[in-house]
Protein backbone atom coordinates (compact mmCIF):
# COMPACT_ATOMS: atom_id res chain seq x y z
CA UNK A 1 0.00 0.00 0.00
CA UNK A 2 1.38 3.45 -0.86
CA UNK A 3 2.96 5.18 2.09
CA UNK A 4 1.95 8.64 0.92
CA UNK A 5 -1.26 10.46 1.70
CA UNK A 6 -2.74 13.61 0.20
CA UNK A 7 -3.27 16.83 2.10
CA UNK A 8 -5.65 19.25 0.42
CA UNK A 9 -5.80 22.97 1.02
CA UNK A 10 -8.31 25.33 -0.55
CA UNK A 11 -7.53 29.03 -0.50
CA UNK A 12 -10.07 31.70 -1.35
CA UNK A 13 -8.19 34.70 -2.67
CA UNK A 14 -9.03 38.37 -2.98
CA UNK A 15 -8.94 38.23 -6.77
CA UNK A 16 -8.08 35.78 -9.54
CA UNK A 17 -4.28 36.07 -9.40
CA UNK A 18 -2.36 33.47 -7.42
CA UNK A 19 -0.37 36.12 -5.56
CA UNK A 20 -3.55 37.72 -4.16
CA UNK A 21 -4.26 37.77 -0.42
CA UNK A 22 -6.04 34.92 1.35
CA UNK A 23 -9.62 35.65 2.42
CA UNK A 24 -10.74 32.16 3.38
CA UNK A 25 -9.25 28.68 3.80
CA UNK A 26 -10.10 25.01 4.20
CA UNK A 27 -7.83 22.05 4.96
CA UNK A 28 -8.25 18.28 4.73
CA UNK A 29 -5.44 16.06 6.01
CA UNK A 30 -5.29 12.61 4.45
CA UNK A 31 -2.55 11.53 6.84
CA UNK A 32 -5.08 11.67 9.68
CA UNK A 33 -2.71 13.68 11.87
CA UNK A 34 -4.80 16.85 11.90
CA UNK A 35 -8.55 17.30 11.89
CA UNK A 36 -9.72 20.62 10.51
CA UNK A 37 -13.26 21.89 10.83
CA UNK A 38 -15.46 24.96 10.67
CA UNK A 39 -14.26 27.93 12.65
CA UNK A 40 -11.17 26.27 14.10
CA UNK A 41 -8.62 28.98 13.28
CA UNK A 42 -8.56 32.73 12.95
CA UNK A 43 -5.36 33.27 10.99
CA UNK A 44 -4.96 32.04 7.39
CA UNK A 45 -2.23 29.44 6.79
CA UNK A 46 -0.57 31.71 4.20
CA UNK A 47 -0.78 35.39 3.40
CA UNK A 48 -1.13 34.75 -0.35
CA UNK A 49 -1.60 31.82 -2.69
CA UNK A 50 1.94 32.33 -3.93
CA UNK A 51 3.28 31.85 -0.41
CA UNK A 52 1.72 28.38 -0.38
CA UNK A 53 3.46 27.57 -3.63
CA UNK A 54 6.78 28.70 -2.17
CA UNK A 55 6.19 26.38 0.78
CA UNK A 56 5.84 23.30 -1.39
CA UNK A 57 2.09 23.08 -2.08
CA UNK A 58 1.15 22.15 -5.65
CA UNK A 59 -1.79 23.89 -7.29
CA UNK A 60 -4.17 21.31 -8.72
CA UNK A 61 -7.04 23.60 -9.72
CA UNK A 62 -7.34 27.20 -10.80
CA UNK A 63 -10.78 28.85 -10.79
CA UNK A 64 -12.27 29.40 -14.22
CA UNK A 65 -13.14 32.94 -15.17
CA UNK A 66 -16.74 32.86 -16.31
CA UNK A 67 -18.82 35.88 -17.26
CA UNK A 68 -21.99 36.27 -15.18
CA UNK A 69 -25.17 34.86 -16.60
CA UNK A 70 -27.31 37.68 -18.04
CA UNK A 71 -29.41 39.11 -15.25
CA UNK A 72 -27.02 38.08 -12.48
CA UNK A 73 -24.33 40.70 -13.07
CA UNK A 74 -24.89 42.26 -9.63
CA UNK A 75 -25.59 39.04 -7.76
CA UNK A 76 -23.13 37.64 -5.23
CA UNK A 77 -22.93 33.99 -4.34
CA UNK A 78 -20.02 31.58 -3.83
CA UNK A 79 -16.39 32.65 -3.55
CA UNK A 80 -15.09 32.93 -7.10
CA UNK A 81 -11.36 32.75 -6.53
CA UNK A 82 -11.04 29.23 -5.19
CA UNK A 83 -7.57 27.71 -5.62
CA UNK A 84 -7.04 24.05 -4.67
CA UNK A 85 -3.62 22.84 -3.55
CA UNK A 86 -2.21 19.48 -2.59
CA UNK A 87 0.81 18.16 -0.78
CA UNK A 88 1.81 14.51 -0.46
CA UNK A 89 3.20 13.38 2.88
CA UNK A 90 4.64 10.12 4.13
CA UNK A 91 2.72 8.28 6.80
CA UNK A 92 4.30 6.22 9.56
CA UNK B 1 -48.14 46.42 21.39
CA UNK B 2 -45.78 49.19 20.33
CA UNK B 3 -42.61 49.73 22.29
CA UNK B 4 -41.47 53.15 23.45
CA UNK B 5 -39.41 54.96 20.82
CA UNK B 6 -36.37 55.16 23.09
CA UNK B 7 -35.89 51.39 22.73
CA UNK B 8 -35.88 51.33 18.94
CA UNK B 9 -32.68 51.03 16.94
CA UNK B 10 -31.21 54.22 15.55
CA UNK B 11 -30.28 54.77 11.92
CA UNK B 12 -26.63 53.88 12.36
CA UNK B 13 -27.50 50.59 14.01
CA UNK B 14 -29.92 49.93 11.17
CA UNK B 15 -27.23 50.72 8.62
CA UNK B 16 -24.92 48.29 10.41
CA UNK B 17 -27.60 45.61 10.14
CA UNK B 18 -28.01 46.33 6.44
CA UNK B 19 -24.25 46.20 5.89
CA UNK B 20 -23.35 43.22 8.07
CA UNK B 21 -26.62 41.34 8.59
CA UNK B 22 -25.69 41.09 12.27
CA UNK B 23 -26.35 43.21 15.35
CA UNK B 24 -24.79 42.11 18.61
CA UNK B 25 -25.98 43.04 22.10
CA UNK B 26 -23.83 41.92 24.99
CA UNK B 27 -25.35 41.12 28.40
CA UNK B 28 -28.74 42.57 27.43
CA UNK B 29 -30.77 39.96 29.36
CA UNK B 30 -30.69 40.04 33.18
CA UNK B 31 -29.19 37.07 35.02
CA UNK B 32 -32.50 36.24 36.68
CA UNK B 33 -34.10 35.51 33.31
CA UNK B 34 -30.98 33.69 32.09
CA UNK B 35 -31.18 31.31 35.05
CA UNK B 36 -34.90 30.74 34.51
CA UNK B 37 -34.34 29.94 30.83
CA UNK B 38 -31.61 27.42 31.65
CA UNK B 39 -33.86 25.82 34.28
CA UNK B 40 -36.68 25.58 31.74
CA UNK B 41 -34.42 23.96 29.14
CA UNK B 42 -33.12 21.49 31.72
CA UNK B 43 -36.68 20.88 32.91
CA UNK B 44 -39.70 20.47 30.65
CA UNK B 45 -38.14 22.32 27.72
CA UNK B 46 -39.39 25.38 25.87
CA UNK B 47 -42.87 24.84 24.41
CA UNK B 48 -43.09 25.71 20.73
CA UNK B 49 -45.97 27.03 18.61
CA UNK B 50 -47.24 26.38 15.09
CA UNK B 51 -45.43 28.34 12.42
CA UNK B 52 -47.31 31.53 11.58
CA UNK B 53 -48.59 32.19 15.10
CA UNK B 54 -48.42 35.89 16.03
CA UNK B 55 -45.45 36.32 18.37
CA UNK B 56 -47.72 38.23 20.75
CA UNK B 57 -49.62 34.97 21.34
CA UNK B 58 -46.50 32.91 22.03
CA UNK B 59 -44.73 32.41 25.34
CA UNK B 60 -47.42 33.64 27.80
CA UNK B 61 -46.49 34.31 31.41
CA UNK B 62 -44.68 32.82 33.22
CA UNK B 63 -42.56 31.72 30.23
CA UNK B 64 -38.95 32.89 30.77
CA UNK B 65 -38.49 33.10 26.98
CA UNK B 66 -41.54 35.37 26.91
CA UNK B 67 -40.01 37.52 29.63
CA UNK B 68 -36.81 37.73 27.62
CA UNK B 69 -38.58 38.68 24.38
CA UNK B 70 -40.77 41.25 26.13
CA UNK B 71 -37.82 43.13 27.63
CA UNK B 72 -38.23 46.64 26.18
CA UNK B 73 -34.73 46.59 24.69
CA UNK B 74 -35.32 43.31 22.85
CA UNK B 75 -38.87 44.24 21.93
CA UNK B 76 -37.43 47.43 20.41
CA UNK B 77 -34.85 45.52 18.38
CA UNK B 78 -37.53 43.19 17.02
CA UNK B 79 -39.94 46.02 16.22
CA UNK B 80 -37.21 48.00 14.45
CA UNK B 81 -36.38 45.10 12.17
CA UNK B 82 -39.63 43.23 11.50
CA UNK B 83 -42.36 45.48 12.87
CA UNK B 84 -44.69 45.56 15.84
CA UNK B 85 -46.50 42.24 15.37
CA UNK B 86 -44.26 39.67 13.68
CA UNK B 87 -45.09 36.03 13.24
CA UNK B 88 -43.39 33.17 15.01
CA UNK B 89 -41.63 30.99 12.41
CA UNK B 90 -39.80 28.39 14.47
CA UNK B 91 -37.58 28.03 17.51
CA UNK B 92 -34.73 25.73 18.45
CA UNK B 93 -32.69 25.06 21.55
CA UNK B 94 -29.29 24.30 20.09
CA UNK B 95 -27.40 22.02 22.44
CA UNK B 96 -23.76 21.12 22.04
CA UNK B 97 -22.56 18.31 24.27
CA UNK B 98 -19.44 18.62 26.41
CA UNK B 99 -16.23 17.80 24.55
CA UNK B 100 -18.00 17.66 21.21
CA UNK B 101 -15.24 18.36 18.71
CA UNK B 102 -17.46 18.08 15.65
CA UNK B 103 -18.40 21.49 14.34
CA UNK B 104 -21.39 22.10 12.15
CA UNK B 105 -20.77 22.94 8.51
CA UNK B 106 -21.25 26.56 7.52
CA UNK B 107 -24.79 27.11 6.22
CA UNK B 108 -27.69 29.45 5.74
CA UNK B 109 -30.95 28.43 7.40
CA UNK B 110 -34.07 27.20 5.58
CA UNK B 111 -33.71 27.46 1.79
CA UNK B 112 -32.38 30.03 -0.63
CA UNK B 113 -34.44 33.17 -0.04
CA UNK B 114 -33.99 36.12 -2.36
CA UNK B 115 -36.59 38.50 -0.95
CA UNK B 116 -35.78 42.13 -0.26
CA UNK B 117 -38.04 41.69 2.76
CA UNK B 118 -36.18 39.78 5.43
CA UNK B 119 -36.84 37.61 8.43
CA UNK B 120 -34.68 37.86 11.50
CA UNK B 121 -33.29 35.25 13.81
CA UNK B 122 -32.61 36.02 17.45
CA UNK B 123 -29.77 33.95 18.87
CA UNK B 124 -29.72 34.16 22.66
CA UNK B 125 -26.94 32.82 24.87
CA UNK B 126 -28.25 32.30 28.44
CA UNK B 127 -24.86 31.42 29.95
CA UNK B 128 -21.24 32.50 29.50
CA UNK B 129 -19.71 31.18 26.30
CA UNK B 130 -15.89 31.25 26.39
CA UNK B 131 -14.07 30.75 23.09
CA UNK B 132 -13.17 27.12 23.86
CA UNK B 133 -16.88 26.41 24.33
CA UNK B 134 -17.45 27.45 20.77
CA UNK B 135 -20.52 29.57 20.42
CA UNK B 136 -22.15 30.13 17.09
CA UNK B 137 -19.82 31.18 14.29
CA UNK B 138 -21.26 34.01 12.20
CA UNK B 139 -19.98 35.42 8.94
CA UNK B 140 -20.98 39.09 8.90
CA UNK B 141 -21.80 40.41 5.45
CA UNK B 142 -22.84 37.03 4.00
CA UNK B 143 -26.58 37.72 3.99
CA UNK B 144 -26.91 38.82 0.36
CA UNK B 145 -25.12 35.77 -1.04
CA UNK B 146 -27.43 33.60 -3.11
CA UNK B 147 -26.64 30.14 -1.86
CA UNK B 148 -28.74 27.26 -0.64
CA UNK B 149 -28.30 25.95 2.91
CA UNK B 150 -25.26 23.66 3.32
CA UNK B 151 -23.84 24.39 -0.13
CA UNK B 152 -21.25 26.58 1.63
CA UNK B 153 -20.13 23.92 4.13
CA UNK B 154 -16.84 23.59 2.24
CA UNK B 155 -15.73 26.94 3.65
CA UNK B 156 -14.04 26.33 7.01
CA UNK B 157 -12.66 29.73 7.93
CA UNK B 158 -12.75 33.32 6.74
CA UNK B 159 -10.80 36.40 7.70
CA UNK B 160 -13.13 38.44 9.89
CA UNK B 161 -15.48 35.61 10.89
CA UNK B 162 -17.25 36.17 14.21
CA UNK B 163 -17.24 33.38 16.79
CA UNK B 164 -19.72 34.34 19.48
CA UNK B 165 -17.69 34.44 22.67
CA UNK B 166 -19.85 36.22 25.20
CA UNK B 167 -21.15 36.65 28.71
CA UNK B 168 -24.50 35.27 29.83
CA UNK B 169 -27.50 37.16 28.53
CA UNK B 170 -25.97 38.20 25.23
CA UNK B 171 -27.84 37.98 21.95
CA UNK B 172 -27.46 38.65 18.27
CA UNK B 173 -30.13 39.57 15.77
CA UNK B 174 -29.28 38.32 12.30
CA UNK B 175 -30.72 38.58 8.79
CA UNK B 176 -32.18 35.28 7.56
CA UNK B 177 -29.42 34.89 4.98
CA UNK B 178 -26.46 34.99 7.37
CA UNK B 179 -24.04 32.07 7.07
CA UNK B 180 -23.37 30.47 10.44
CA UNK B 181 -22.36 27.23 12.17
CA UNK B 182 -22.20 25.74 15.64
CA UNK B 183 -18.54 25.56 16.66
CA UNK B 184 -16.79 22.82 18.62
CA UNK B 185 -17.36 22.65 22.36
CA UNK B 186 -14.01 21.81 23.93
CA UNK B 187 -15.16 22.21 27.53
CA UNK B 188 -16.67 19.66 29.91
CA UNK B 189 -19.93 21.63 30.07
CA UNK B 190 -22.94 21.45 27.79
CA UNK B 191 -23.65 24.56 25.70
CA UNK B 192 -27.08 26.06 25.00
CA UNK B 193 -28.24 28.61 22.50
CA UNK B 194 -31.90 29.53 22.00
CA UNK B 195 -32.88 30.62 18.52
CA UNK B 196 -36.14 32.02 17.25
CA UNK B 197 -37.05 33.11 13.71
CA UNK B 198 -39.57 35.88 13.10
CA UNK B 199 -41.41 36.97 9.93
CA UNK B 200 -42.54 40.57 9.32
CA UNK B 201 -46.22 41.27 8.76
CA UNK B 202 -45.74 44.86 7.62
CA UNK B 203 -43.75 46.53 4.87
CA UNK B 204 -40.26 47.04 6.34
CA UNK B 205 -40.28 50.80 5.90
CA UNK B 206 -38.69 53.13 8.48
CA UNK B 207 -39.62 50.88 11.40
CA UNK B 208 -36.72 52.08 13.53
CA UNK B 209 -36.20 55.45 15.24
CA UNK B 210 -35.50 57.63 12.21
CA UNK B 211 -35.03 60.90 14.07
CA UNK B 212 -31.35 60.83 13.12
CA UNK B 213 -31.89 59.84 9.50
CA UNK B 214 -29.95 62.19 7.31
CA UNK B 215 -32.27 63.01 4.43
CA UNK B 216 -29.52 64.72 2.49
CA UNK B 217 -28.97 63.45 -1.03
CA UNK B 218 -26.12 65.86 -1.69
CA UNK B 219 -23.64 64.33 -4.13
CA UNK B 220 -20.56 63.16 -2.28
CA UNK B 221 -16.97 63.61 -3.28
CA UNK B 222 -15.76 60.11 -4.10
CA UNK B 223 -12.04 60.69 -4.19
CA UNK B 224 -10.13 63.30 -2.23
CA UNK B 225 -12.90 63.91 0.26
CA UNK B 226 -11.46 65.48 3.38
CA UNK B 227 -11.87 63.52 6.60
CA UNK B 228 -15.07 61.54 5.94
CA UNK B 229 -17.31 60.92 8.91
CA UNK B 230 -16.11 57.58 10.26
CA UNK B 231 -19.59 56.64 11.42
CA UNK B 232 -21.82 58.19 8.79
CA UNK B 233 -24.42 55.90 7.21
CA UNK B 234 -22.53 56.06 3.92
CA UNK B 235 -19.32 54.99 5.65
CA UNK B 236 -21.06 52.10 7.42
CA UNK B 237 -22.70 50.92 4.20
CA UNK B 238 -19.47 51.30 2.24
CA UNK B 239 -17.20 49.40 4.62
CA UNK B 240 -16.25 45.98 3.20
CA UNK B 241 -15.98 42.90 5.36
CA UNK B 242 -12.41 41.55 5.65
CA UNK B 243 -13.38 38.35 3.80
CA UNK B 244 -15.01 40.04 0.84
CA UNK B 245 -13.23 39.57 -2.45
CA UNK B 246 -12.11 42.79 -4.10
CA UNK B 247 -14.66 42.77 -6.94
CA UNK B 248 -17.60 41.12 -5.20
CA UNK B 249 -17.02 43.40 -2.22
CA UNK B 250 -18.11 46.26 -4.47
CA UNK B 251 -21.24 44.37 -5.45
CA UNK B 252 -21.99 43.85 -1.76
CA UNK B 253 -22.06 47.64 -1.34
CA UNK B 254 -24.58 47.77 -4.19
CA UNK B 255 -26.68 45.13 -2.40
CA UNK B 256 -26.61 47.29 0.73
CA UNK B 257 -27.59 50.43 -1.17
CA UNK B 258 -30.58 48.62 -2.67
CA UNK B 259 -31.74 47.43 0.75
CA UNK B 260 -31.23 50.89 2.28
CA UNK B 261 -33.31 52.42 -0.52
CA UNK B 262 -36.02 49.82 0.17
CA UNK B 263 -36.03 50.51 3.90
CA UNK B 264 -35.95 54.30 3.65
CA UNK B 265 -37.94 54.88 0.46
CA UNK B 266 -35.13 57.10 -0.82
CA UNK B 267 -34.70 55.78 -4.35
CA UNK B 268 -31.84 58.17 -5.11
CA UNK B 269 -29.69 57.13 -2.16
CA UNK B 270 -26.19 56.09 -3.12
CA UNK B 271 -22.77 55.38 -1.68
CA UNK B 272 -19.64 56.26 -3.62
CA UNK B 273 -21.71 56.80 -6.79
CA UNK B 274 -21.86 53.01 -7.36
CA UNK B 275 -25.49 52.81 -8.46
CA UNK B 276 -25.94 56.32 -9.84
CA UNK B 277 -23.22 55.63 -12.40
CA UNK B 278 -24.80 52.47 -13.79
CA UNK B 279 -28.31 53.92 -13.61
CA UNK B 280 -27.27 56.85 -15.80
CA UNK B 281 -28.69 56.07 -19.24
CA UNK B 282 -29.02 59.34 -21.14
CA UNK B 283 -31.58 59.06 -23.87
CA UNK B 284 -31.68 62.66 -25.06
CA UNK B 285 -29.53 63.64 -27.98
CA UNK B 286 -27.82 66.95 -27.46
CA UNK B 287 -29.27 69.93 -29.25
CA UNK B 288 -26.32 70.47 -31.61
CA UNK B 289 -26.53 66.90 -32.81
CA UNK B 290 -30.19 67.35 -33.47
CA UNK B 291 -29.59 70.59 -35.35
CA UNK B 292 -26.95 68.96 -37.58
CA UNK B 293 -29.26 66.08 -38.25
CA UNK B 294 -32.10 68.48 -39.03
Amino acid sequence: MPRQRQKVMILYLAYSALDAGVKGWTLYDGTGRDHHTTGDTTEPPYATGMDALLDGWRVIQFPQLNPPYPGTEYTTSFQKNEFIFEKLEEID
Amino acid sequence: MMVDKQYLLDSRQMAEFVARGVLRFDEIVPDEINREVIAAIDGDGIASQPAGTPLSQCYPEPSPIGRMLRLPQIHGIIQSLVGPDPLFDHQAVHTRSANDVAAQGLHGDAIIDTRMHFDIQIMYFPHDVPLEMGGTLLLPGSHFRRVNEMDVARYQNFVGQMPIECKAGSMVAVHHGIWHAGRQNQTDQVRYMFKIRLNPTVRQFRLWNTHDLDGSTEPEVIYGAADPDAESIATILGRPEPWHEAADGRLEIVNRIKLWRFLTGDESYDVHYWLTRVENMPENRIASTLQKAG
